[in-house]
């Protein structure tokens, strides 16, 4: 027996804590229990209003047993076939433009001036909400399905190039060099070195961004900007709740088939 | 010790990967399972602890039907069995020591395990047994930081400190270098005779097996074709189970090996 | 076979001549849809306000410009709310999707045909819907203010957490799993000790990713009226109190890029 071993036996053992420095965990701890506890306490709950609520809460789960497509179908219509439209305009746009974008930004394919400008874009992009765009938008443009297109597609721009940007970054170095070591010219290299290899994730981040697009097109209409979402809002105010749920299900199911067609198409690229 | 009668496992697909094996193991004894990838070794090992659901046919543990008994009873019996894997399969995540305490887990509840608070003889064992495999000072490292020879020693105290009557060994050099290789296969045999444990190892190193088992069963397409010692292994007996190929040279290496290593 | 004989030569093409019409076909159907839905949007607009935007728009800047600095007094509850709403919606929808990534994992799912629909269906439902529209729907329910957001962001939150959770889950080296299985212990113990420690990482990972999404989400759940500084944007642009907007906008975008920046630096640090 080794005195390691002797030094050992008898011995409590305990799991080694994930912060080794006792002050640190334990200031840790002791922050995250305040400010739980701050956080709680400035939320004022009006409990009894919650109370009265459960009652329409359950209004509400039950007109999704019973949904009422029928006495505003023409608003209803109207308001999907605009969301898809946007849908549809946006993510083509956003999509033609990212992909310029995404090369100017992936550093191993453009010069640094380009990679600062294209990034800077996509910055500007992600750090405004699509929300906060259609705010500005419908200031500027007027009411109407114009906003929520520019801003379905200005907030693609930022997802897709960042993403597709990081993809090109991290392609195979070799495939490329080796279309590059054949002699072609710039356009010719991305044409054979990096399209082929960014396209299944281009595609399939493509088929992501339209079902993003799709979901954020629902709620652009709260703010005028076109969509399904003002006919949504106008239900709720008036507690229509079937025609609230009937929406909800359209949208739900057109979620659901997206994504599955997302998951055929991506299948079939890769 | 270990019987097993009639073992059959079919699977979804329709592969007969067991064709009613009948196996009995003495108490202590060290054993090698041979054959081709595919012969049935990894499923004959799973189907004795049950990891994997035998189709028909009955496996006892000293006297205890396995094959029949509900998933509590079934619990039980396993603390057993301890078993060594291929891969290691040490929860990478977690340290050297909650990998080697946790063979203890069908001993102790559930909140217990869960807040680590392990009884201090368990303790004590996982630390003499850590020290037995040369790796005490590594108690506290988390697995993914050691090198598959250490892990693989870790696996082997895991199933130790489960106070097995049965160690059942699945390829445990199939991704070790021939040096660890034999230091790994040592290590066990010697554990096993020095707590007087049966063992299964299913192996595909012919030479290895040879060199440390007092019996070899050879496994092909899902029969025994072979039961005997080590020596009896010919070239016409490894053809029966592995197929046509030069089986002078393996043979003729183990024993070129072996002189080396008397001489260094 | 894409090569043809062309007056005696052969000639090499990428596709047949039956593949290159299909994707010609499709192209033009593509572009047709194209064409229809930017008719469909240039009928609902009204052009005249859009030549006239340029304007419009500098009319705005001049009018936001400079922000009006001393209203962040005002702003100081607000912010704090609205991290709140992020921070406690981001932790109740964590402690509800464990359980539900769990019951849609193929590899821990109690049942394949009954229960894991189930938990996909709840995936799938509060996953589709933006945070926006469960706040106004919670607003209906239970009335406006800080609760209704923390509300929806957690039932928003919900379905994106336990589907990369359970994706994880279904990724886990089953060995591990098999190994603690052997040694008899229970179902929970397994749990405990052979799957969680592999989707730790992952879990945070998660955690933290949703946090930073959240905190994006609650600066605007106020304009329908479920607390937080889109509270005072929405007042602020009621009135066209334009410098008090432009000073908003500056807090949220902080806001992001903090928030952003803090989830990467804790996201280094876990792997």
């Amino acid at each position: 027996m080794s005195s390691e071993l002797q030094a050992l036996i008898g011995k409590n053992w305990k799991k080694p804590p994930f912060i080794q420095r006792p002050w640190l965990r334990w200031a840790f701890i002791l922050g995250f229990v305040v400010y739980l506890i701050a956080a709680f306490l400035t939320i004022d709950v009006n409990w009894s209003r919650v109370y009265e609520g459960l009652e329409r809460g359950k209004q509400f789960v039950l007109a999704f047993t019973s949904p009422d497509f029928t006495s505003r179908s023409g608003d209803i219509w109207e308001g999907m076939l605009e969301s898809i439209i946007m849908t549809v305009a946006a993510s083509v746009v956003g999509i033609g433009i990212s992909i310029p974008i995404a090369l100017g930004a992936a550093r191993n394919v453009a010069p640094l001036p380009v990679y600062l400008i294209c990034r800077g874009i996509i910055a500007v992009s992600r750090a405004l909400q699509e929300i906060i765009v259609a705010i500005l938008l419908v200031a500027i443009f007027g009411f109407g399905p114009l906003a929520g297109f520019l801003t379905l597609s200005f907030a693609t721009i930022g997802f897709l190039s960042k993403l597709l940007a990081e993809d090109i970054e991290s392609m195979d170095k070799v495939q490329a060099e080796a279309i590059r070591a054949s002699g072609a010219r710039w356009t010719q290299w991305i044409n054979y070195g990096v399209q082929p290899q960014v396209m299944p994730r281009l595609i399939g981040l493509s088929m992501y961004r339209i079902d993003i697009n799709f979901r954020e097109s629902a709620i652009l209409g709260l703010v005028g900007a076109g969509g399904i979402g003002a006919t949504l809002n106008t239900a709720f105010d008036r507690y229509e709740y079937d025609t609230a749920a009937a929406i909800l299900i359209m949208i739900i199911v057109i979620v659901m088939a997206l994504e599955y067609l997302s998951g055929v198409i991506r299948a079939r690229v890769q | 010790m270990l019987r097993l009668e009639k073992l059959v496992k079919t699977y979804k697909t329709g592969d007969q990967a067991l064709k009613a094996v009948d196996l009995e193991i003495p108490e202590g004894q060290v054993l090698a399972l041979i054959g081709p990838s595919g012969a049935g070794k990894s499923t004959l090992i799973r189907c004795i602890n049950r990891l994997v659901e035998p189709t028909s046919g009955n496996v006892y543990l000293a006297g205890t039907e396995l094959t029949g008994l509900s998933s509590g009873a079934l619990r039980k019996e396993r603390r057993r069995m301890g078993m060594i894997f291929q891969e290691y399969a040490l929860v990478e995540r977690l340290t050297v020591m909650e990998n080697v305490l946790s063979g203890r887990l069908g001993y102790v509840g559930f909140w217990r395990s869960f807040t680590r608070r392990y009884p201090q003889s368990d303790v004590d064992e996982a630390f003499r047994l850590l020290d037995r495999v040369g790796l005490l000072a590594m108690a506290d490292k988390r697995a993914d930081e050691l090198s598959g020879g250490q892990r693989q020693r870790v696996g082997i105290c895991r199933a130790l400190i489960q106070n097995p009557a049965l160690l059942l060994v699945d390829e445990p050099t199939a991704s070790l270098d021939p040096k660890t290789s034999r230091q790994i296969m040592r290590l066990v045999c010697e554990l096993c005779q020095e707590r007087g444990l049966a063992a299964i190892i299913n192996i595909h190193d012919v030479a290895l097996a040879q060199m440390f088992v007092q019996r070899v069963i050879g496994l092909r397409f899902g029969a025994v074709e072979f039961d005997g010692p080590p020596e009896a292994l010919t070239p016409d007996v490894l053809t029966t189970i592995y197929g046509e190929e030069d089986w002078e040279a393996t043979i003729a290496k183990v024993e070129d090996e072996e002189e080396i290593e008397v001489a260094e | 076979m894409p090569v043809s004989e062309r007056n005696g030569t052969k000639v090499w093409q990428r596709r047949t001549g039956r593949e290159s019409l299909f994707h010609w076909v499709l192209w033009l159907i593509g572009v047709a849809v194209f064409a229809y839905c930017w008719q469909q949007i240039s009928n609902a607009t009204t052009w005249f306000f859009v030549w006239d935007a340029p304007r419009i728009a500098g009319d705005i800047w001049t009018r936001a410009t400079p922000p009006k600095w001393e209203y962040i007094t005002q702003l100081g509850k607000p912010i704090w709310d609205t991290l709140n709403i992020a921070t406690l919606g981001t932790i109740i929808s964590l402690v509800l999707a464990v359980p539900v990534a769990f019951l849609a994992a193929r590899n821990t799912t109690p049942s394949r045909f009954i229960i894991r629909p189930l938990a996909l269906l709840i995936i799938v439902s509060t996953r589709s819907i933006n945070s926006l529209i469960w706040a106004l729907l919670l607003i209906a329910i239970i009335g406006p203010g800080v609760f209704a957001g923390v509300v929806a962001i957690a039932i928003r939150s919900v379905g994106f957490c336990a589907k990369l959770l359970y994706e994880a889950i279904e990724e886990i080296d089953e060995t591990q799993v098999e190994a603690i299985t052997a040694t008899g212990a229970s179902r929970w113990q397994v749990m405990a000790y052979g799957i969680v420690p592999q989707i730790m990482p992952a879990f945070a990972g998660i955690a933290v990713f949703r946090w930073d999404i959240n905190i994006r989400e609650s600066t605007v759940l106020g304009l329908v009226g479920a607390g937080g500084i889109g509270l005072q944007l929405s007042a602020s642009l009621n009135v066209l109190a334009w410098p008090q907007v432009a000073l908003i906008l500056l807090v949220i975008l902080a806001a992001v890029v903090i928030s952003e920046w803090v989830s990467a630096k804790v996201r280094g640090a876990i792997i």
